[in-house]
């Protein structure tokens, strides 16, 4: 089976400054993935791309067969307007470093939002898939709160009840625990744990080696905007091959 | 040892000196126009007068759909300014400068005198009219105030988009929000707060704006005063009972605002 994520030779400038150098990079369906590396590998703006927040210059990314931010057609990609890519944006999950809640919607808005604005459910049914979601995160007591009345890591896990709510088949994480106080990562992390073990696909970009570990099937290695090693954690990060992995690891440790 | 010293306050004498002052300066105020050749007992009823109440309709219609009109485009113009498309820009930019540069007596004068320069005003195939029967004073004033007021309203609406953090567009987006959907449900309803006290600060001023449409010869309330005070000479009489409408419409509009502000000051 062909993998849900294919992306191949992505490049990507701003300016004068090439920050994607050609990603290579295949995630298979219910695989977890961390992308690792030092901040201005490039990490962030390649997760970016995958759901075309960021538009790339060269390459091209696949998610489930389709070309992202393009139609294939008549042995030609043409380029989606955006409310076309809007649809495409649908089945791709996306958490946030600054979780990115909607301020003047509680939490339950937050979560219902999608569902009942974009996919046109109906209310009812949008806030009982809603009310599951926030207890699957820890957080139905909270369901009325604004994000202002919540702690960062509640924050976070509303975010990603908000994402889940849109049945994704990908979930996108940009460093979701790096603006959190240290004793709230864990609570993120593990509603994170919950979802790779339920067999949802996963792309992290974290600083989290412990997380990667533990959690990861695939560990990639960013440096310069490429991907410099791949593997499982087990290899990658116990017996890296490429020095500039060597260099991080023996940084982080 | 110190605690049983007894303590001496200290004296605002010049609190008290300024504060008489300043009473005596309102006190002598108020005598003087008791004083003067002011019939008060005529001001209630000018202020009732029926020419009056219709100028005081004709502000109301007159300030209420201009500035509705100009939050419309003014939204159009801000989203243009703001746009990827260099043309747009520009036309944005051009726009302001021009409807905000003009006076807006001049942008009045201008529009009602339009039928000397166009003498029909036509949508080719569609629609045609003498500019005279087209252009009434009303609409005159209504596009003299609305367009200038528009400007404003396109550099406020502009400030409130541009201060909704950029992480929220793109949590819309990565829900799978149109565009259009993003701005309506995500981007405007954060702006409101930015944008809702300068509009309330320009609203008051638009109802006394209308006064302006009183030079072409639209009743709103100064030309009511002045109709009054034609027939009867009573022109400071006819004047105060339209500035105490200008205050009531003022006043109300200031607790409107109030109420707005706090409805959308929610967010965060």
């Amino acid at each position: 089976m062909a993998a849900l994520v294919e992306a191949v030779g992505v490049r990507k400038s701003f300016g004068h400054t090439e920050v994607l150098k050609g990603v290579d990079l295949a995630v298979d369906r219910g695989e977890v993935v961390c992308l690792l590396g030092p901040s201005g590998a490039g990490k962030s703006t390649f997760l970016r791309c995958v759901n075309h927040l960021e538009t790339i210059d060269a390459g091209r990314i696949w998610v489930d067969g389709v070309p992202v931010g393009f139609r294939q057609a008549h042995g030609k990609l043409y380029e989606l307007r955006e409310r076309e890519v809007a649809r495409q944006r649908r089945d791709i999950g996306m958490v946030f470093q600054r979780f990115n809640l909607f301020p003047h919607r509680t939490a339950l808005e937050n979560v219902t939002e999608g569902p009942v604005r974009v996919l046109g459910l109906d209310r009812a049914a949008a806030r009982a898939d809603a009310m599951a979601l926030l207890d699957r995160v820890g957080l139905s007591d909270k369901a009325l709160s604004y994000p202002r009345q919540l702690s960062g890591g509640q924050q976070q896990r509303v975010a990603i009840a908000r994402a889940l709510a849109m049945e994704p088949k990908l979930m996108l994480f940009d460093e979701p625990t790096s603006a959190l106080d240290p004793e709230l990562v864990g609570e993120v992390l593990d509603v994170m744990v919950g979802l790779a073990r339920d067999g949802m696909t996963m792309i992290v970009v974290t600083h989290e080696i412990g997380f990667a570990r533990s959690v990861a099937d695939q560990v990639a290695f960013m440096v310069d905007g490429a991907v410099v090693e791949t593997g499982p954690p087990s290899q990658v990060l116990d017996n890296p091959q490429q020095p500039r992995t060597q260099q991080f690891l023996a940084k982080v440790y | 040892m110190a605690s049983d010293l007894e303590v001496v306050p200290l004296r605002h004498y010049g609190r008290w000196v300024s504060g008489v002052l300043i009473l005596a300066v309102v006190v002598g105020i108020v005598l003087a126009f008791v004083d003067a050749q002011i019939i008060w007992e005529d001001v209630p009823e000018f202020f009732t007068h029926e020419t009056m109440i219709r100028g005081l309709l004709n502000t109301i219609v007159l300030a209420v759909l201009a500035q509705v009109g100009a939050i419309a485009l003014g939204v159009v113009i801000a989203l243009m300014r703001i746009s990827v498309n260099p043309v747009a820009r520009w036309f944005a930019v051009g726009y302001i400068w021009l409807f905000r540069g003009l006076p807006v007596l001049l942008q009045i004068l201008v529009w009602f005198n339009l039928a000397l320069v166009f003498e029909h005003i036509s949508i080719p195939m569609l629609f045609e009219e003498k500019t005279n029967v087209l252009i009434t004073a009303f609409v005159a004033a209504l596009l003299g105030l609305g367009l200038n007021e528009s400007a404003y309203m396109a550099e406020i609406v502009r400030a409130g988009l541009t201060s909704v953090d950029s992480g929220q567009v793109e949590a819309a987006k990565s829900i799978g929000m149109t565009p259009a959907l993003t701005l309506r449900r995500v981007v405007l309803p954060q702006a409101m707060r930015v944008i809702i006290p300068p509009t309330g600060n320009n609203f008051i001023n638009m109802l006394k704006g209308t006064s302006m449409a009183s030079v072409i010869g639209f009743l709103e309330l100064i030309h009511a005063a002045n109709n009054i005070a034609s027939r009867n000479l009573e022109v400071m009489e006819t004047l105060l009972a339209a500035a105490a409408w200008y205050m009531v419409l003022v006043s109300i509009a200031s607790i409107g605002q109030h109420y707005l502000e706090r409805a959308y000051g929610r967010a965060g």
